[in-house]
């Protein structure tokens, strides 16, 4: 986009008091967060000195190390699954001549980012609720299906902006130089697109790992994940171990965010 | 029986869209086209010299006709069993691969063994003189490198033909002029069918075997750039190949009478059969002054170093050019608004179609 040399919002009165306000806003409680982590008292609000003792609580509570597991199962397997389906209706919405109901399909992919989550989360527990009955399962399937499919606009969206930044005559050159299609989609379409599908499993991965209201609804009992196993722990004593594993979880979010950041801008 | 041509269309037609957005991009072309030929498509811009090579390459299919290699039948193939392989506009090079990977991908795809694509890639490096880059990324080369490297990878799998969609218009002059005679010479030396697109007329003059002149999604005329230039078809063609002076003359058997009355007799061969109302093209360079001929006004002189442009005007008030060599002195024969007669010979005149 062209700049306009002669306007620069930086100079508008009140700039740097409302950008201040801003930042303080956004980062003065993830700062208190991240410092408290370290808080060797009982409490959260006391502060008793540095000390990695929370770590070490949390490291060793069985309950918490239950709970990452299966964080980490579900959002691997919810990521996998909606960076697969994701993929494919990229390519389909991309790679294919115009056809009719293009926009309603984009819609309904969509739909998680417009459907309020709760109003899932209802739905969700309803449907589920009969399967249960039905066939008897209550493993982890459910939350990972569930994580699954409101993961997958978030997995779509940076790979069908990959695609289409890509250059079609790309896979038309290598259907001349006798690609069959599936050769043209491993040899061409698949490693062009590779930045834009490991950004979007990543994605994937961090909305499912912080999924709250989603979860609380369709977990069976003993299937806490480390947000809703945090969100019990309020309910009781908050000691500062909460603090600890939101600050782990901050750090692993941050490294992937980042890496998402660094392939999505990378442009060949 | 007579070799069958190495790419034939028959009434090739392509329609994009439908209903009332449709574009009728090539109207019923037909065209053959000779083995180890060079043959040139030119003419301006949208006129469906593209759309032409996509239906030979397969990557669009006509919407009636057909296309023949070697003389059967390809119309209904996939590109990727098409014997025919393509120098894209853009390159449209394999980022993700090095250079060496994009000139053996052609063979690595027709499941050739390893060696034999590891050394025809770098054969093919060493005809286009790019040995030393063979292990870059196509983004660290210049852009004549990488039109080279496109050339090679269409190169590589030794097709029965090449197509080539404007592939030296991104490049500056002088680099144009060099890769100009370096296809020529990959063309002699391969002896491979080349089908090029250009709307550059001297590009076309100087490169091909033959020409076909494509305007408005038809073929207008097809043959070598002597007889294109010579002797145009009709008004398009000789107006988009050099300059021309059209004339409106009156034929009465072979008798030809130009504005103010200048008569000359023609040969069957340009008059073809015609009478009356025609509008001959008389080229400027064959134009001379003379005793007898068309009486004009001298109204510019236009002066190019190597020639000199006078601009006359006839008697019914059509304005001719005539291109007359300047005299060791640079000084001009003529000066405006002098009376002159231009003469030229008979066959000079070329009688189009309407
Ligand atoms: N994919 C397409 N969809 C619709 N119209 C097209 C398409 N490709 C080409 N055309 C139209 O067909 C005509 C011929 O185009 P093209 O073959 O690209 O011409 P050229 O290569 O001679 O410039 C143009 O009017 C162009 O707008
Ligand atoms: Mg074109």
């Amino acid at each position: 986009m062209a700049k306009r040399k002669d306007f620069s919002v930086t100079r508008l009165p009140g700039f740097a008091t409302i950008a201040l306000t801003a930042f303080v806003a956004l980062y003065l409680p993830i700062v208190t967060l991240v410092v408290y982590s370290f808080n060797g008292s009982e409490t959260v609000a006391i502060w008793g000195g540095f000390s990695l003792r929370w770590y070490g609580i949390a490291w060793d509570n069985t309950q918490v190390q239950e709970a990452t597991l299966r964080s980490l199962i579900i959002a691997a397997s919810a990521a996998g699954i909606a960076t697969t389906v994701a993929t494919m209706a990229a390519l389909a919405t991309t790679r294919t001549g115009r056809f009719k109901g293009e926009t309603l399909i984009y819609v309904m992919i969509n739909q998680p980012l417009m459907v309020p989550e709760i109003v899932t989360a209802v739905a969700l527990l309803i449907v589920f609720a009969a399967v249960k009955v039905a066939t008897g399962y209550t493993g982890l399937g459910y939350l990972i299906l569930a994580h699954a499919a409101f993961c997958i606009p978030f997995a779509y969206l940076p790979i069908r902006a990959r695609l289409e930044g890509m250059d079609l005559s790309l896979e038309i050159a290598a259907s001349d130089l006798y690609a069959t299609p599936w050769q043209t989609f491993r040899r061409v379409t698949l490693p062009l697109m590779m930045p834009g599908v490991i950004a979007g499993a990543m994605l994937a991965f961090v909305i499912s790992l912080d999924d709250v209201i989603i979860t609380e609804f369709v977990k069976s009992a003993g299937q806490d994940t480390l947000p809703t196993y945090m969100l019990g722990q309020l309910r009781r004593a908050v000691t500062p171990e909460v603090n600890a594993i939101s600050t782990a979880l901050l750090g692993l979010t941050v490294l992937m965010l980042t890496a998402f950041f660094i392939l999505t801008r990378t442009r060949d | 029986m007579p070799t069958p041509p190495a790419v034939e269309a028959i009434s090739a037609r392509k329609t994009y869209g439908d209903g009332q957005a449709a574009v009728v991009a090539l109207k019923d072309v037909s065209v053959q086209i000779g083995k180890g030929e060079f043959f040139t498509l030119l003419g301006p811009s949208g006129c469906g010299k593209t759309t032409l090579l996509r239906l030979i390459a397969g990557f669009e299919t006509p919407t009636a006709g057909q296309i023949l290699l070697d003389g059967n039948d390809i119309t209904a193939d996939p590109p990727n069993l098409r014997p025919i392989n393509t120098v894209f506009q853009n390159y449209a090079l394999f980022p993700h691969l090095t250079v060496a990977q994009n000139v053996g991908f052609g063979l690595e795809m027709q499941g050739r063994p390893r060696r034999e694509v590891e050394e025809t890639a770098a054969e093919m490096l060493a005809l286009v003189k790019l040995e030393a880059m063979a292990n870059r990324r196509c983004s660290q080369l210049s852009g004549g490198q990488q039109q080279r490297v496109a050339l090679a990878r269409a190169l590589a799998p030794r097709p029965k033909v090449l197509l080539l969609d404007e592939p030296l218009s991104a490049l500056d002059l002088k680099l144009r002029k060099e890769m100009q005679s370096e296809l020529k010479r990959l063309q002699t030396e391969t002896g491979i069918t080349f089908i090029f697109v250009t709307h550059d007329q001297e590009e076309a003059l100087t490169m091909s075997d033959r020409i076909g002149v494509m305007s408005a999604g038809k073929i207008l005329q097809i043959g070598s750039p002597r007889d294109i230039y010579t002797k145009p078809a009709n008004r398009f063609v000789a107006d988009f190949i050099g300059e021309t002076n059209f004339l409106s003359a009156d034929l009465s058997g072979q008798t030809l009478t130009l504005p103010g009355g200048f008569r000359i007799d023609l040969t069957p061969a340009q008059t073809k059969g015609r009478q009356g109302q025609v509008t001959v093209a008389l080229r400027p360079e064959q134009i001379r002054p003379a005793d007898q001929g068309l009486s004009a006004t001298v109204t510019q002189l236009v002066y190019f170093g190597t020639d000199m442009h006078s601009h006359a005007r006839l008697s019914d008030g059509t304005e001719v050019v005539a291109r007359m060599q300047t005299s060791p002195s640079g000084e001009a024969a003529l000066h405006e608004g002098q009376a002159i007669t231009l003469g030229f010979a008979p066959e000079a005149i070329q009688v189009l179609e309407d």
